[in-house]
């Protein structure tokens, strides 16, 4: 069903009430159900006066840590969402054999699967994974927060405003039903009349802006702000995953930036980049898009390992085995990222001597990630192995990764790929990883440092209970997958002929539902966690037996992060002080200058959400009007020069003093 | 700015520099400026001259040559108006800019490559088709199996 062209009025531009999608009741049930929890939420934070608490605390604060939990929650959320598209999908699939056209109508169900990838890539595990650099960098390193803590902010922002785009696309208008990569020319004005590239288009260059001014952000605090005597090879683990990750980001954004340039002046201008017409060549926004989305796949992948080698040392009770040989293979890792973009594109044509080239790099990156498997291995050998949940989710990454990767050094093999593109073997070859290592690694980080962010540990029990749906779960949604693309079936179909094929996706569908237990038993968890906070209560501040910085701090860490800065000896900082018998200074505290809050940040992406809504739309002078805003808001809050604060001596003495108090209690 | 904000709020605190030894981006003096100034201005006017005066029969030969020359500019300006060189902020600038070279090399060389290879062998109305893909040439004759 292609929208047929709309009227376009200079109010509204092409925004009329028929793009209310009023036609399917699965979004109208949708819909009143948000406006409902919408409104509950609203309504509840004015009944308790939270607004001025939010408003101070939360979403003008630079604060590194706070900023890290708003990431995470974000991503959290987007998980709800990307993983409601997958369970349609699942059902989708297991119902539609055998002339039954399912629930879903294909104009439907194509938007589903491409939103379905947008957000988990962009919107679940982008926020997730800066997230988690966000709050642990400075803390890993000794500092009291990043470089640009303004930037931070509006950092945030942006991603967060790519995110409420897409979400309205959901109620307003359509989405991209192109695929999560948008080729052309379907994703050209031609094949996609409608708004739902457009949509696409702006999220992604919101959100685009905010990556790269974190990615930026973290690697000047990673290179300038390490506490003295922190040398490059004394970093913990993660800090180093996390500077490659975003030198990654830094070096590849760009070019999906640029690519979708291109492709909205196609869209909006009527240029030939990558038309059909006119000396177009769609290939060319493939090759570029997979030049940005191969070292997206490793910013991914990069701070999980990080994750893992720093719950593996604490949990082994051993310090990191080969911690040289897992940052070399970390920064070979990067590199190589950058060597292999064609392996998505096979069979587009491009001969024997450029897949060879390109199927050689690929199967290379195996060996630095092999070795890291071993380094892991290493180091439980002897080691005192506590299975607490963070371990549990390494171990399950473990063995799950290692199938995922052969399975893809096996996708590398170019002939092999002619066979294998394109079908649901690459589905659940990518599935396996991300889910296996990205998300593995995010819940085993979560599990680890949810007391240092809270104050207060994770229930044991519900996180096992998450952790086995979690692992059975995705073993029944995915293995299904492999076996069905082997036998040629191909991905994005809405309906099936062979009814065969059917019990595999009804077993898959099985699959994905017990997913949904190890996700509610883990937001389950959280409540229950949340209620028993006292018995659950991290007085010491290192509940793990830790072995890096931010275990040196208090649970939840002060404001200021570290009264004194730390200063380093060793690899393991916090392990070597224990050694060494470090005893907290308990006076001669000075003023901290710490960054004040600022509105800037929300203020500046709430303007931008407006203007990529108004380009969606083609609201031209509202397009213009909040550009011109944009620009100014920005250029006003340059003048603001009363940026900046020092929490009094006193202040530091006495929460310094409380720690004390409550260490002493707690022994 | 955000930058000049950071700086007051953390440089008192001694994060900065310790284990970097060298700090700072290296020295401007009017002869370097002046070296550069001038060096750019040939730079410049060279290729201008190669384009007014047709001095090379292919265009093809001359749009290298003037990349070439472009190349060269910018060294020229990184290292007279940047002052880039192996030692400013510990090193730092230096490696950055080893890594961006070596990925702007590989993006723009694995494109060509790659595009070369797809326009080739795929774009209807080309010189070749399907027929003459490298390494994918069906035999002449089928042979029986």
């Amino acid at each position: 069903m292609t929208p047929s062209p709309v009227e376009e009025s200079v109010l509204f531009g092409r925004l009329s009430l028929n793009a209310l999608p009023l036609h399917e009741p699965i979004l109208v049930v949708t819909f009143a159900a948000v406006v409902l929890g919408g409104v509950a939420v609203l309504g509840a934070l004015t009944y308790f006066r939270l607004w001025g608490y939010l408003w101070r605390e939360w979403l003008t604060s630079i604060d590194h840590k706070k900023i890290g939990i708003m990431y995470v929650i974000l991503g959290l959320v987007m998980l709800l969402r990307g993983f409601a598209d997958a369970l349609m999908m699942r059902l989708q699939q297991a119902m539609a054999f055998g002339g039954s056209e399912g629930y879903l109508p294909p104009h439907h169900y194509d938007q589903i699967f491409t939103a379905h990838g947008v957000i988990m890539i962009f919107f679940v595990a982008m926020p997730l994974v800066t997230g988690f650099m966000n709050y642990l960098v400075p803390l890993q390193i000794g500092a009291r927060d990043v470089a640009f803590p303004f930037l931070n902010n509006f950092s945030f922002w942006m991603t967060a405003s790519g995110a409420a785009l897409v979400m309205a696309s959901l109620f307003v208008g359509e989405f991209a039903a192109t695929g999560w990569l948008a080729y052309p020319p379907l994703s050209g004005i031609a094949y996609s009349p409608g708004v739902g590239v457009d949509y696409y288009i702006w999220a992604l260059q919101i959100a685009g802006v905010g990556t790269l001014l974190s990615g930026v952000n973290l690697i000047v605090t990673i290179v300038k702000m390490r506490a003295p005597g922190m040398s490059m090879m004394r970093m913990p683990v993660f800090t180093w995953t996390a500077l490659c990750s975003n030198v990654l980001i830094v070096a590849s954004f760009p070019v999906l930036t640029a690519a979708l340039a291109l492709l909205s002046l196609d869209r909006y201008v009527g240029t030939a980049f990558f038309t059909n017409d006119f000396g177009g060549s769609a290939m060319m926004y493939v090759n570029l898009i997979w030049i940005w989305g191969h070292p997206e796949v490793y910013i991914l992948i990069l701070p999980a390992f990080g994750i893992f080698s720093e719950v593996v040392a604490t949990f082994c009770g051993k310090r990191l085995f080969g911690y040289a040989s897992m940052v070399y293979a970390t920064v070979v890792i990067t590199i190589l990222s950058y060597l292999v973009w064609l392996h998505h594109f096979f069979t587009m044509g491009s001969g024997a001597s450029v897949n060879s080239f390109f199927g050689i790099t690929t199967m290379i990156i195996s060996i630095p990630t092999g070795a890291k498997i071993f380094n892991w291995l290493f180091t439980m050998y002897r080691g005192r192995i506590k299975f607490e949940l963070p371990m549990l989710w390494t171990v399950s990454f473990m063995v799950t990764f290692v199938i995922g990767g052969m399975t893809g050094v096996l996708l590398a093999v170019p002939p092999a790929d002619f066979v294998l593109h394109n079908s649901l073997f690459l589905i659940a070859h990518f599935h396996n990883v991300i889910i296996g290592g990205v998300l593995f690694g995010l819940f085993a980080g979560i599990a680890y440092w949810f007391p240092k962010v809270t104050g207060f540990r994770l229930d044991p029990f519900w996180g096992k209970v998450s952790f086995w749906s979690w692992t059975i779960g995705f073993y029944m949604a995915f293995m299904p997958v492999y076996v069905l693309g082997l036998m040629g079936v191909t991905r994005r179909m809405s309906k099936f002929d062979d009814p065969s094929l059917q019990i595999w996706f009804v077993i898959a569908a099985l699959g994905a539902v017990l997913i949904a237990v190890g996700i509610g038993s883990f937001l389950l968890q959280i409540v229950v966690s949340f209620i028993k906070r006292e018995t659950l209560k991290d007085v010491t501040g290192d509940p793990w037996n830790g072995r890096t910085l931010e275990w040196s701090t208090s649970s939840p860490p002060p404001d200021y992060n570290f009264a004194f800065t730390p200063v380093v000896h060793d690899l393991d900082a916090w392990h070597d002080m224990k050694k060494r018998g470090y005893v907290r200074p308990a006076g001669g505290f000075l003023p901290i200058h710490m960054p004040k809050n600022t509105w800037a940040g929300i203020v500046l992406a709430g303007i931008s959400t407006v203007c990529g809504f108004a380009l969606i739309w083609h609201i031209w002078w509202l397009a213009g009007a909040s550009f011109l805003a944009l620009v100014v808001t920005a250029i006003t809050h340059t003048f603001n020069y009363d940026r900046d604060f020092h929490i009094p001596a006193a202040t530091v003495t006495e929460t310094e003093a409380e720690r004390s108090r409550y260490l002493a209690a707690g022994v | 700015m955000a930058g000049t904000h950071a700086e007051n709020a953390h440089g008192a605190h001694g994060h900065d520099d310790h284990g970097h030894g060298q700090s700072g981006a290296g020295h401007a003096t009017l002869g370097g400026y002046l070296t550069g100034f001038f060096l750019s201005i040939i730079l410049t006017a060279i290729p201008f001259w190669i384009v007014m005066g047709d001095v090379f029969r292919s265009t093809s030969t001359a749009a290298v040559v003037l990349l070439v020359f472009a190349a060269v500019q910018i060294v020229v300006h990184m290292v007279y108006f940047l002052h880039m060189n192996s030692k400013s902020e510990g090193g730092w600038n230096m490696l950055a800019m080893i890594f961006t070279a070596v990925l702007v090399v590989i993006t723009l060389a694995g494109s060509f490559w790659v595009m070369h290879h797809l326009n080739t062998n795929m774009m209807p109305g080309g010189a070749h088709d399907m027929q003459n893909m490298e390494g994918m040439r069906p035999a002449e004759t089928p042979e029986p199996r």
